[in-house]
Parts: C-alpha cells; structure tokens; sequence
C-alpha cells in the first residue's frame, strides 16, 4: 500500500508544481485571469497531496513491524482506507475551495481526518525502537 | 538548510516595524522558501537517497536528470524570491519575463524528481 501513498504523492507533485508554475507565469506575463481560482488546488495538491501523503507512505513503508512474527507492514486494511478517505478528501476540499461550495470543502477535510485516524491505527503501535534495538 | 536560514530571515524582517515595501510584499517568497527550498528539497534529498535502487549498475536513476533537478529547483526558486517582490512594488516586462522562466524552472525540476523517481518506487 505504501507504493499507493508514494505514487499518488509524486502525480500530485507534478500537477500541484505544474498549476504553480501557470500561477507564477500568470503573474509575470498575464495570459488568463481564471488562473488565479486555481490557486487553493495548488495549495492543496502540495500541502495535502504530496507532503502529508508521501510522509504517511513513507512511515507506512518504513516504520517498524508491530511486534515480532506480525505482518511487516501492520493492519494493511487501515492503510488502504486512509489511502481512499485521503485522496477522496483532497480532491472534495479541491473542488469545494475551487467553486466556493463551503459544504463539499469542509466535508472533504473530514475526510482528509478520517484518513490520517485510519493511517494512525495502523502506525500506533509500531512507533517504537526496531527489534535490533530491542 | 540554505533556504530555511534565508525563508526565517525573510520572515524576521517582514516582522520589523517600518520594513520597506519589498520585504513587506515578499509572503509568497518566505512560504517558498520554506515549503519548496527546505520541505520540498529535504524530501527530494532523501529519496534520492534512500529510495530503493533502480538498478545495479545505476542505483539511483540518472544522476543527470537529479543534478538537473537540483539546479532548476534553486535557480526558479532564487530568481522568484529575488523577482516577485520587486515586480509587485514595481512592474515590468523584463521582471515579469524572469517571473515566467522561475516558474518553468521550477516546473522542470518537478517533473526532473518524478521522472527519476517514480521507477524507484517499487516492491523490495
């Protein structure tokens, strides 16, 4: 599932730079003024959507096993629902933010809550010294 | 570790009283340089690192397309930061022109990072 987090984190790197870069051209040499309503997805897709997911893919890949002869990666199921919550929500709070619809922003970010507490049960309990360690 | 010394340092003059109209404009210069010359670059800096390898004999991908990536980060990044306030505090093509090569730096290097690392991510 990590590879899920990590992937998706690197398309919404390069979307997020690519809205960005049209925002900061825009502002240099103007050439729409719709551009500009872009800028809470480019804030979102980089904030959301590429550092907070590849930091949970990252700890989800890395972070060590809950205890000896357990699965490496913990409770799988957990991860795959954050995954879900955690893309559905950055794109409902994208499209909320982007066409001033307060409801679909504010029940994204639920969402995004949701999928971090999903993450959470699954890197709870491995947060501890690795078995080397132990 | 360049760029969060210089992002607070902006932040620490936007804050002194009676700052002068190109550091008081500069916010989108200090949040850049704190999510995409420290956050963004310490995140390509170590999965450059510490992703698993491409290949045996090329284990982190190719190191032209990272040195690339590194060099247009930085110089996007610094000519923005230089450029867009003075451009905000006064207009003019040839500023607005440096404005648009920053951003397709910048974009480049965005793609540069993915397309080195996205065959890296992958099952041990």
């Amino acid at each position: 599932v990590s590879v899920w987090f990590v992937r998706a984190a690197l398309a919404y790197l390069l979307v997020g730079f690519t809205i960005g870069a049209a925002l900061l051209w825009n502002a240099g040499v103007p050439f729409a003024g719709q551009v500009g309503r872009l800028r809470p997805a480019h804030a979102e897709f980089l904030l959301i959507g590429w550092t907070a997911q590849l930091t949970l893919g990252v700890a989800l890949w890395i972070f060590p096993r809950l205890r000896l002869g357990s699965l490496p990666h913990g409770r799988v199921g957990f991860a795959w629902l954050g995954f879900g919550l955690l893309n559905a929500g950055v794109w409902l709070v994208t499209a909320g933010r982007v066409a001033d619809v307060a409801t679909l922003a504010w029940s994204g970010r639920l969402l995004e809550v949701a999928a971090v507490a999903a993450c959470a049960v699954n890197l709870w309990g491995r947060v501890r010294p690795g078995l080397s360690q132990m | 570790m360049l760029c969060l010394m210089l992002g607070l340092a902006l932040g620490a003059a936007q804050l002194v009283p009676g700052a002068p109209a190109v550091v008081t404009v500069a916010g989108p210069a200090y949040i850049h340089l704190l999510v995409v010359g420290w956050i963004t670059q310490m995140i390509f800096g170590v999965a450059y690192w510490m992703f698993p390898k491409y290949a045996v004999n090329q284990p982190r991908g190719n190191d032209t397309v990272a040195v690339a990536t590194f060099a247009l980060l930085n110089i996007g990044l610094l000519l923005r930061v230089v450029v867009e306030p003075l451009h905000a505090v006064r207009p003019s093509p040839v500023l607005g022109a440096a404005l648009a090569i920053a951003a397709v730096a910048q974009a480049a290097a965005g793609l540069g990072f993915v397309l080195n690392t996205w065959p890296r991510v992958k099952e041990k």
